[in-house]
């Protein structure tokens, strides 16, 4: 019973790791078609505003929760500004765009803080028993956040003024436009919000996974895969994706070590999307968020 | 072949010409040490002509095309150890590589899996390779006699002169072998795009619908341009392993699979010795930053990408082409201009 509970609280930490990580990039690629591969370098710059900010003394959770959002939105309305606003439409370009602005991220923080940071936070809470197992306190601090946090998009989306422009704006943004709509602000502030979510959620991980200048890479390629898998729809398609390869590479790390765990991620992607080229939501609740 | 086509592929002939001059010339110019890194820029700009292929002319947006260059150096390496001789191992490399395409091809193409989708199946593709073969490292993972050897990767066996394994090819003799297959792929690939094959592909590139409706099998033929492409990577491959004389894991990684799309957009798409071009130049580039430590190399690839997509989208050797032949038309236009001129008075 014990070893049931503890195998199902790692299987849901693996999937709302993999929401967590993924939901910046949904927010950006469901709401203007760009596909953001600077992603992994949000989350780590967040990672590095948390790591930074700790050691001038802030406290750990105010860098994690307020800090690490606020500056890495910020630089994401600034990459939207420069960057991002001349290419919309053409979605290969934004890319290839991103891309640039990705290595460009890493050669900075490389070039600022070296090749390898020395300091590192630790993961503040302790330890959660279960029965004879043991789960990490933060973990479960984890979880929770990432409920929250996808609830608190839902709601941002569904009830308020600014939601209902950005969905009017994502469906048909000439209309929008032409009832009054600045659809070059809501731009602006959704990459703003997504790069904010994707910071948060690189704080949140800093203390688990330290930081790197290279880690971006570690995250981009299963965020990407997560929100392509589960489609267009922002908050059903990275649910259902991260519940689908996220379960997936639990059972997989379980039965077979963690690499391989990776790797029955990655041929269930391929294999999902020869079945389903529009990703879940392509086919499946197509009307959701 | 007709006398169309040869007066089309002018251009690739006056090119490959300067490439047999620069092979010959070469070695006696140039430093032993110079010699052998060319040969590495040789290698990868085989790869980067790959991709010039299918995404410049077969409009397939491929983002793991270094996959195949890996799998090609792969397979050389483990055959020739395994065979003691490098004459089959290309082959193999070659064949098994195309082999692996055409079938993830058929997945792709024949699902109809579409452009950006289609980036990150293959990018998956390059990632699995990456974390399968970075775990290798024990000695229970070998083929035949090749031990795979994880992080540290393999050392590749030197290429031979054909069913004569003793005679190993010393490094300025690879040079000449690389240079030689370089000019035959450009040479293949200048001659395929103007096939017919070659320009159903660009008419699909150009307009997917209308060439389907046309009565052309779009799947089939991506799929085609796709595993050829994958073919020539892997001759790529061979010539890197020779190059640098091992493989690792590292060849999958994601700075790799940038660098491949970041040579072909600034040499530019649609065109063959742009992207070879551009291999050199950033590959002389990076080996130059290498050597100081006020830039960081990813942060001038990063800036050079996001200049070549904001400000030169169609490539260095486009744009230098519409210079040229927008010049030409204003100086034959400014001449009937003035015959006219001429003849009223």
């Amino acid at each position: 019973m014990d070893l049931i509970v503890a195998v199902l609280f790692q299987l849901i930490y693996v999937i709302s790791n993999l929401a967590l990580i993924s939901l910046g990039l949904a927010i950006i690629f469901g709401m203007m078609r760009v596909i953001n591969l600077a992603h992994g370098e949000f989350l780590m710059l967040g990672g590095y505003t948390v790591v930074v900010a700790t050691n001038a003394g802030i406290n750990i959770w105010i860098s994690m929760l307020i800090l690490a959002p606020l500056i890495v939105g910020v630089i994401g309305v600034v990459v939207e500004r420069l960057l991002i606003r001349w290419l919309y439409g053409r979605m290969v370009d934004t890319l290839l765009a991103t891309w640039g602005l990705s290595l460009l991220l890493v050669g900075i923080v490389t070039s600022l803080f070296g090749a390898s940071t020395g300091t590192t936070v630790s993961p503040p809470l302790g330890v959660l028993r279960i029965g004879e197992y043991s789960a990490s306190g933060y973990e479960f601090f984890l979880i929770i956040v990432t409920i929250l946090l996808l609830f608190g998009v839902w709601l941002t989306l569904r009830f308020t003024k600014l939601g209902l422009l950005a969905r009017g704006t994502m469906q048909n943004a000439e209309m929008a436009s032409a009832l009054g709509v600045s659809t070059s602000n809501i731009y602006m502030i959704t990459f703003g919000l997504g790069a904010a979510v994707s910071g948060l959620a690189g704080g949140l991980l800093a203390p688990i996974t330290g930081v790197l200048p290279t880690i971006g890479a570690t995250y981009i390629a299963k965020a990407f895969i997560t929100v392509i898998s589960g489609g267009a729809a922002i908050l059903a398609g990275t649910t259902a994706g991260s519940i689908l390869l996220g379960g997936i590479n639990g059972i997989f790390s379980f039965i077979a070590g963690s690499t391989f765990g990776e790797i029955a991620l990655l041929l269930a992607a391929i294999i999902l999307l020869r079945l389903m080229p529009r990703g879940i939501t392509g086919r499946f609740f197509r009307k959701s968020l | 072949m007709t006398k169309g086509m040869l007066r089309k592929m002018r251009p690739t002939f006056i090119y490959a010409l300067l490439g047999i001059i620069f092979m010959l010339a070469a070695p006696s110019v140039l430093q032993l040490f110079t010699i052998i890194n060319l040969t590495t820029a040789i290698a990868l700009s085989v790869l980067a002509l790959s991709l010039a292929l299918i995404w410049g002319y077969g409009g397939i947006l491929c983002f793991g095309q270094v996959a195949f260059f890996g799998l090609g150096a792969y397979v050389y390496t483990i055959s020739a150890i395994n065979f003691g001789g490098s004459t089959w191992a290309i082959l193999v490399a070659i064949i098994v590589t195309s082999a692996f395409a055409s079938a993830l091809g058929y997945f792709i193409f024949y699902g109809r899996v579409s452009d950006v989708y289609l980036g990150v199946i293959t990018l998956t593709v390059t990632l699995i390779f990456f974390s399968l073969i970075r775990r290798t490292s024990g000695p229970e993972y070998k083929i035949g006699n090749a031990l795979l050897g994880g992080f540290n990767g393999v050392s590749s066996p030197p290429i031979n002169l054909p069913w004569n394994s003793a005679s190993f090819l010393f490094p300025e003799q690879v040079f000449y072998v690389a240079m030689a297959a370089l000019i035959i792929c450009y040479v293949f690939v200048g001659w395929l795009v103007n096939t017919k094959f070659g320009r159903v592909c660009v008419a699909i590139r150009e307009n997917e619908l209308r060439a389907e409706l046309l009565g052309y099998d779009i799947r089939a033929y991506k799929l085609g341009i796709f595993t050829i492409g994958a073919g020539i990577a892997a001759v790529g491959g061979v010539l890197f392993c020779n190059g640098v004389g091992r493989i690792t894991p590292d060849i999958f990684n994601l700075y790799n699979a940038a660098l491949t799309i970041i040579w072909v957009i600034v040499g530019g798409r649609g065109t063959l010795i742009g992207p070879i071009g551009a291999t050199f130049a950033l590959f002389y580039v990076t080996s130059a930053l290498g050597g100081q430590s006020v830039f960081n190399n990813n942060l001038v690839l990063g800036i050079i990408l996001i200049i070549f997509v904001l400000l030169v989208p169609k490539g260095v050797a486009p744009t230098i082409i519409g210079w040229a032949s927008a010049r030409r038309k204003k100086s034959q236009r400014r001449v009937r201009r003035r015959r006219r001129a001429e003849g009223t008075r």
